[in-house]
This record gives C-alpha cells, structure tokens and sequence, in this order.
C-alpha cells in the first residue's frame, strides 16, 4: 500500500481526520485547502455546544494531525477540476495537475447568505447580524451593538435559510437551535440584565445534553422563547431592530424592538462541493454529494475510487464530522487492499 | 318551386340553429349587470356601433389580427370565414338574379347548382359562376390548411393545439366534410347537366368516368345532411364563437367590461372563444414547467360546460400574458377572478387586530410602500432618500401600521375582505389631504387604480421618479452599466407602464433590450394570484425568465416590483435592483436648501414621536 496516493480536498475536520488515519497506515497524502488555514468552519466558531469546550483547542487538536511525514498539506489550493482519466483520478488547481489512486471529498459546507432573505435586514441594517457574527464578536469577549453599546434585548430567529421554502431548502440544517441556545446563554452571561428572545418553529434538541442546556437556558438564564417565524425587520431612527413576527401559540401578531437581531443561518452545499460533485455526476438533492447508501455505504459515491466524508453530504454536527472522516480512511484502506 | 326533399336536413339544421343562437343571446343579454346595460343603452345609437361594424369586418372577416401573428393562420381563417360569407352573399344574390325575385326560396342558393339544371339566361351567369367556383377553391385551400394545421401545428406558428371534446369533433369533422361534399355534388350536377365552371366543370369531368347518375343525389343529400350536422352541433361547439364574437365586439366596443360578478358578458366572451390555443402558447406554465391543462383555453371551456374544477381555475399566474396574445380579447384573468369568488361562503373578517392610525400632519404625497416592499426593505431606504433629497413633505402610510391594499385576497376571490381593506385604507390616505399617492408595489398600483375611489392621482414610484428628475428636483450621474428591466405583470400588461422606468434607466446607464419584453414581458413566477403553484413549477418559471433576461449578460437586472425583485434575487443569477434603488445609487447630493433642511428636521421629529 505504500505506493498509493490519496487525495483529499478539503482540510476541515471530516478531511484532516481521515488523512491523519490513512497516513498512520503508510499511505501518501495530499490535502487540499482552499482557504489560508485549516480547520473549516470550526474557524468560525468560538465555544463549542453542548460543552462550551473552546473551538480553538479542538481546533488545534485537529490541525495538529497535518503535522505527519506522509500528509502533504497545499493550503490556498483551490480543486478546479477533479476527473477519472487513464484508471486515475486527476485534481487540477491553476495549471498544477494531481494524480492520485482514490479520491475523498471532504469540502464540507457553507452558512447561508442571509442577504438572500432581504426582508431580515442582512447588510442592510447595522444590527442584524448572523450566528457566524455573533461568534466573532464572542471571540472579543463582548457582544455589543455597531454604536458600542450594551444590548438591552437580543433575537435570535432560528431557520434562516433551513426549512424555508421561499429559498429552495426545505432541509433542517440540525446544528442551529442549539447554536442559538447556547449563544442565547453566552449573552445571557455576558449581560446578565438583557432579555434573550429566540424565536423557533420547532427546538430540534436532538442530540446528547441538547435538551437539557434548552432547559437550563429557560430556568437558569431565563432566555424567552417565541414559537413562530420573523417576517420582517425595520430600522428605527435610533438604529435598532423593529422585527414583526407571529407568535404561533397565543395566535397573534407581535411587533418589537430589540438592539440586536441574530439570524441562526443554516447549512448549504459548498461551491465545491456542488461543482465537484456536478461534474461527476454525484450530485445530490440542494447540491450536496450522494452517498452510495446510507446503510453501510455511506462513504462510497457511485463512482469507484471517490470516496466522501463529512458535510459534503448532508448538515452534520461536529464529532458526527470527524466520526465520518476516520469511518472513510477504513473503507478506503479497504478499497486499497481490494 | 325548386324543392327536393334533400334541402330538409339543411332546413332543420337551419332552423334549430336559429332558435338556440336566439334563446341564447337573449338570455345573456337579460344577464348584463347594471354597469353593462348602462353602457349599451348610452352607446347604442353612436359612433362606436359603425366602428363595431368595421372591426367585424376587420376580425372576423379578414381576420388581421391573426394575420399579424402568422399570416398562413391568418389566410387560413379568413379563406374560411370571409370565403364562407362570401359564398352566401355571392350565391344569394345569384340565386336572386336567377329566380328573377328577391324572395325566392331561402335554400336555393345553397343548392343552386343542382335546381339550376335547365339553364335559362340570367344576368351575370358566367361572371356568378365563375365567382363561385373561385370562392370555393379559396375554402377548399383554407380547409385543407385547417386539416394540415391540425396534424402539424406548428406549421402555422401554433407550438400547442388545443384538446377537444365530443362536440367539437362532430362539429370539425361536419365542418371538413361540407365543402369537399359540396364541390362533388355541385359536380356531379355539372357532368350530368353542364353548368361547371373551371372548378366544378373539370371535377364532372373526371367524374364521368364514375356511374354519376346514381352518385348525384346521395350527394346531395350528403351535402345538407353535414350541414344540418354542423348547425346542431355548433351552438354547442367552439364553433358558437362565430356568432357571439359579433356580439362581443359590439358590446367592447360600447364600453361594457367585466365586473366583479359573473354576468351575461361572461357568458358572451366565454362563448366567443374559439379554442384557438395562443393562449397555451403563451402561457408560461405551459412553456416553462410543462404544465398544459389549466390554461385559459381548458379554464374557459370547463367554465362554459360546468366542469370548472378548482385545480383549473386557480392555477393561474394572472400574469396576463393569454389576454395580450388573445386574438378575441376575452378579458380572462378578471373571468378568472370572477369564478374564484367566494363572496358567498361565509368567512372570518381576519382584520380584528388593525391598528392603522390616520395621519397627524398634512403631507404632499402619502407613500404606501406595500407589503411586498416591506420585505425589501433597500427599496424603502431608497425612496427615504430620494423622498428627502427633492425636499419633499411625505407621510409613509404604512411604515409601522399599515394594511395590505386588498389585492392579493380580491384575486383568491375573498372580494368582501378586500373591500374591508379597501374601504379602511380609503379613510387613512383621505386623513393625509396629501395631493399625490405614490406606491412602491405594481400590485398595490393596480389596486389603488381600478379598486379605490380616490379622488387624488395614484402614482407608482418609476411614474414618480420620471416626474421628480424631469421637474430637477432630483439630479443623476450617469455611468456605463448595463441594465435589463424586466417589466412586472401588474405595471406593464396591467398598468401600460413601459416608457417611465426605460426613460429613467436610460439616464443612467445603458439600458439593453431582451427577446421578451413589454409587452410580452414573462412572469417572474412569484405572483401572489397563484396560491396553489409548487415551489418547483415556480422555480422553473423564474429560472426560464431569468434565462431570457440575463441573455445579454447585463450588470444590473432592474425591475420595479419587490416581488419580482424577490424572485429574481432567489434565482442567484443577476444582481437584481429595483427601479429605486439604481436611482437613489446614483442621485447626485445637491446643496439642501433651507426648506429642505427644515422638512427633514420636521421629519425626524414627526419619526421620534412615532416611535415613542
């Protein structure tokens, strides 16, 4: 096996992980990054749920496995192109041509552009942020608005971009009503007078202590929760957030007025990944990549030799990512034996 | 007297036909609501009735509008129609001329070559035979056109034929059959007795060759019986469009529309469709996402049979593209409109929580940006700033608390909600005393125009630009962009906006053309008149008309309606600007004036009282 080369596009989380488990069997690799750095959009994240673990020492931890004798990370390496020529597979980026036995495609995704859903007030009001702002913000230690000042109330309006018709997805992106918990949490801790509202159409807490950080969120830190959509945001003469909403479970409409409004953007396929994907005809529903079977083949694509991890296929959560990046370095070490 | 028992199945075919055209037009004239009746008893003895006269000839006869679209289609129907009337006309007056009396038995021109056997001279003969013959051939090519067309419509620039039922067959197949069997009766007449012209005369003579002797009668009577077939079957057909259209164009032409309910002009323009088809060619569920049986055609047909179901007559854009490509002018989105009516199932008045306040300062111009507009909220930031760069004195109607205009529930047919709206919006644009209403959204425009009593001009924010940067008020910098402006159903086709916004836009940049505009303009598939699309029939409406418009590769697609703004911005293809929004991009700041300074300082105070 120590002849064969692997490469994998995408250095994020799903990407690295298989790399570092494919190269601890002798096998030669190459990863791909697009960006300057790797770590995907763990990048974007300053604490991580459902722990508050620090994103930057997960983030160490898996960027540190790169650092192996037979992993060669190209970062600011854009895959153009990626096709099977002569039994190989052939990566172009520029004029640089890679050849290699197997492919894994790790190109994870991309948050929503929420300037799609103009009547939200994305980079048309100064305080309508995304959850990817509010991260950044975090990271500085206070979350303020964009004329300095403490907010007195904060939204967050889950599902923006997921479960929305209007803009084509009808899938749940499954990692943000927890992100708005906990960061309706986070500013709860930072301003502990403030009111957090989030506003929901259904808390998806499908996951191990999701449930009971909703809890503590509502009894501990008191953060309110509104069943029903945000239909628009206003500006109003003094800068905030004027957002009209129904709150489903009284019937009724409501208006309010808070300083900050944070849209929960969700998950959609990256460029790559749909371009990557078109071109070999693995294309799946909203551009993600189709797996070959979601029992047992689920890091196969219909072409032999491609292999796939991570959010490229579908909105995944953190350890679920890297769980399917080490699960993809079996089965190709397996296609390589074969 | 020239009598044969043969004459008898055209006799009562004639005659039933007669009587059901009578009872018919009689009932929906009884049928005309006030509004109708008003305007032919004021137009009748006028003008207009002798402008009627010559646009029957026109269409009916010469047919030119279909002349325009395709002229084979436009021969083809004229061959029929106009060498038709003129095989009756000419025969009458030949059968006259040959009975020596105006009065002689109604059915001998029909069949005039037959009791024409024993020739006496009469005036004209040869120059009335000749005609005949001549006619006759023009039909025949025009039927054998029609017969083609039927096998490969797209021949005669038809993309879609129509799907028939029972009676139109039977009336077709009678239709086809009546001119051939007429030339081989007329004939077999001419090889028996001689009297053929250069048509009929040739036919008798290959004719010869056959026993006609013992053929000519059972062509002839195979000749009226067809007819009679015809005749029973066209007030029931698509065929009864031939004589209500003369009907229908009498009464446009006097001034009578469709209103709010179904009425007796209804029934005239439904059954003057000819089941021609443009519309399923024009219409963009047909083209665009392959749906082919909701169209005008199949709604009005369901409609005049009582089959209308709900699918048919919701599933619609109300773009009006059928009503502009239809060579009848049916009025078929407000039809659409009538039978979506659901006036009389008792429903909930939905708006309780209504909180509109009247305004509290006189204004010049009340702003009504629109629901719609309130999702794009750049268009509203765009009209603020050119609001206050003109100096202008404005109340923004709905910036907290406003109402829908009533539009979108009219068209689902909730016309006693829509009047709550309308009559509630009425009282709060009467408090302002403002002497200009400006709207940001074509489907509050259209609205505010055919639905409201107002007695102050209603303008649609591309009018209301046009106007401030001609009176200076407003100053653009022009710049080398180039831009497609797509026109949105309700400004364009509904309001007849075209030249504004171009004129505005050519002030900026470069303004191209694309293959479907104006007019023709396509719908951008966000139409708020559909409420039982899918969002994939949707998407492929968008994606095609986003094809069609971005065809040049312009920088800016403009458009002047938030919901085709909407649309557009979630097909990703273009970078997609209102009308507003280029303009106010591009304002050149002027030196504010006092007044201005002090309008705006008036504003923002009258903004802050609002908000506390």
């Amino acid at each position: 096996m120590n002849n064969k080369h692997v490469i994998i596009i995408g250095g994020g989380p799903a990407g690295i992980e298989a790399a570092y488990y494919l190269a601890n069997n002798g096998i030669r690799i190459t990863v791909f990054e697009k960006d300057e750095y790797p770590g995907g959009n763990v990048k974007n994240w300053a604490k991580l749920f459902p722990d508050f673990g620090d994103a930057s020492v997960v983030r160490k931890q898996i960027t540190e496995k790169l650092k192996h004798d037979n992993i060669k990370f190209l970062n600011n390496t854009k895959i153009e192109n990626l096709a099977w020529e002569n039994n190989n597979w052939i990566a172009t980026s520029g004029s640089e041509k890679y050849i290699a036995d197997v492919t894994l495609l790790a190109t994870g995704f991309e948050v929503f552009d929420a300037k799609r859903k103009e009547e939200l007030g994305y980079g048309i009001y100064d305080n309508v942020i995304t959850s990817v702002d509010f991260e950044d913000m975090y990271k500085t230690g206070k979350i303020l608005t964009k004329e300095g000042k403490i907010p007195e109330r904060i939204a967050f309006l889950n599902c923006v971009g997921s479960r929305d018709e209007k803009v084509g997805n009808h899938y749940c992106s499954r990692v943000c009503c927890i992100t708005a918990v906990k960061q309706a949490i986070e500013f709860k801790e930072l301003v502990p007078d403030a009111h957090a509202y989030c506003f929901y159409m259904d808390m998806r807490m499908a996951g191990q202590f999701y449930e009971e950080l909703y809890r503590k969120s509502q009894e501990k830190y008191g953060v309110n929760y509104i069943r029903g959509r945000i239909s628009e945001a206003a500006v109003t003469i003094d800068n905030r957030i004027q957002i009209k909403a129904e709150d489903t479970l009284s019937a009724l409409p409501m208006k309010m007025t808070v300083d900050i409004l944070v849209l929960m953007v969700g998950i959609e396929s990256s460029e790559s990944t749909t371009k990557i994907c078109t071109d070999n005809n693995i294309v799946g529903p909203y551009g993600f990549a189709k797996s070959k079977s979601l029992f047992g083949m689920d890091n196969f694509s219909e072409k032999p030799g491609l292999f796939l991890a991570g959010t490229c296929k579908r909105p995944l959560t953190l350890p679920e990512t890297i769980a399917d990046g080490r699960s993809a370095a079996v089965e190709i070490m397996n296609y390589l034996k074969s | 007297m020239n009598f044969h028992p043969f004459i008898l199945p055209f006799a009562i075919g004639a005659i039933f036909l007669f009587a059901v055209i009578t009872f018919k037009f009689v009932m929906w004239i009884r049928n005309l609501d006030r509004k109708q009746r008003y305007f032919v008893n004021k137009n009748f003895f006028s003008i207009k009735t002798i402008s009627a006269i010559w646009e029957i000839v026109r269409e009916a006869l010469i047919h030119r509008n279909i002349y325009r679209r395709n002229p084979l289609l436009g021969y083809m129907h004229m061959s029929l129609a106009f060498g038709w009337f003129l095989l009756i006309v000419v025969g009458k007056i030949e059968s006259s001329f040959y009975a020596g009396t105006m009065f002689e038995e109604p059915w001998l021109a029909i069949f005039f070559k037959y009791f024409a056997k024993e020739q006496h001279e009469y005036f004209g003969a040869a120059f009335f035979s000749f005609t005949m013959d001549l006619l006759l051939l023009i039909v025949l090519s025009g039927l054998s056109l029609a017969i083609f067309k039927r096998f490969r419509s797209k021949f005669l620039g038809l993309k879609k034929a129509t799907k028939h039922n029972t009676f139109d067959r039977l009336a077709l197949a009678s239709l086809w059959w009546i001119f051939p069997l007429r030339l081989l009766a007329e004939s077999s007449t001419a090889a028996i007795s001689g009297n053929g012209d250069f048509l009929t005369g040739s036919v008798g003579n290959l004719l010869k060759a056959l026993p006609v002797e013992s053929m000519e009668l059972p062509l002839w009577w195979a000749y009226s019986s067809v007819l009679c077939l015809f005749f029973v079957s066209l007030p029931f057909s698509r065929y009864m469009h031939i004589p209500t259209e003369i009907v229908l164009v009498f009464l446009r032409k006097w001034g009578a529309t469709i209103g709010e309910q179904y009425s007796g002009l209804t029934d005239i323009q439904i059954n003057s469709c000819s089941r021609c088809g443009i519309c399923i060619d024009a219409c963009q569920l047909n083209f665009a996402a392959s749906i082919n049986d909701v169209q005008s055609v199949y709604f009005v047909r369901d409609t005049r049979y009582g089959s209308l179901t709900d699918n048919v007559a919701n599933n619609c854009l109300m773009c009006g593209r059928c009503v502009e490509a239809c060579p009848v002018g049916i009025e078929l989105t407000l039809i659409r409109q009538q039978l979506r009516n659901k006036a009389e199932i008792p429903g909930k008045h939905y708006f309780d929580y209504n909180k509109a306040e009247i305004s509290k300062n006189k204004s010049d111009v009340v702003y009504f940006a629109g629901c719609m507009t309130h999702l794009t909220p750049t268009i509203i930031i765009a009209m603020k700033k050119i609001f206050e760069e003109a100096g202008v004195r404005y109340w923004f109607m709905d910036e907290e608390k406003g109402l829908c205009c009533g539009r979108p529930m009219r068209q689902q047919g909730y016309i006693q909600q829509s009047k709550d709206l309308i009559s509630k919006n009425m009282r709060l644009i009467a408090s302002s005393g403002a002497k200009l209403l400006v709207t940001s959204c074509p489907i509050c425009y259209k609205s505010f125009t055919d639905e409201y009593i107002l007695d102050i001009p209603v303008m649609h924010h591309s009018e209301y630009l046009k106007t401030l940067i001609d009176k200076k008020l407003i100053k653009l910098q022009k710049s080398s962009k180039r831009i497609v402006f797509h026109d949105p159903c309700d400004l364009g086709r509904g309001s007849g906006i075209y030249e504004q916004p171009r004129d505005i836009l050519k002030q900026i940049g470069e303004l191209n053309s694309c293959e479907l505009e104006r007019e023709e303009s396509l719908c951008c598939g966000g139409s708020l008149s559909n409420a039982v699309i899918e969002l994939e029939t949707q998407i492929k409406i968008r994606d095609h008309a986003l094809e069609v418009l971005t065809e040049s590769k312009p920088e800016i697609l403009a458009t002047a309606c938030p919901l085709c703004k909407k649309s557009f911005v979630h097909g990703n293809k273009a970078k997609v600007m209102d009308i507003a929004e280029i303009v106010a991009e591009n304002i050149i700041l002027q030196n504010k004036t006092k007044t201005v300074i002090e309008q705006s300082k008036y504003l923002t105070k009258n903004l802050k009282t609002k908000i506390n």
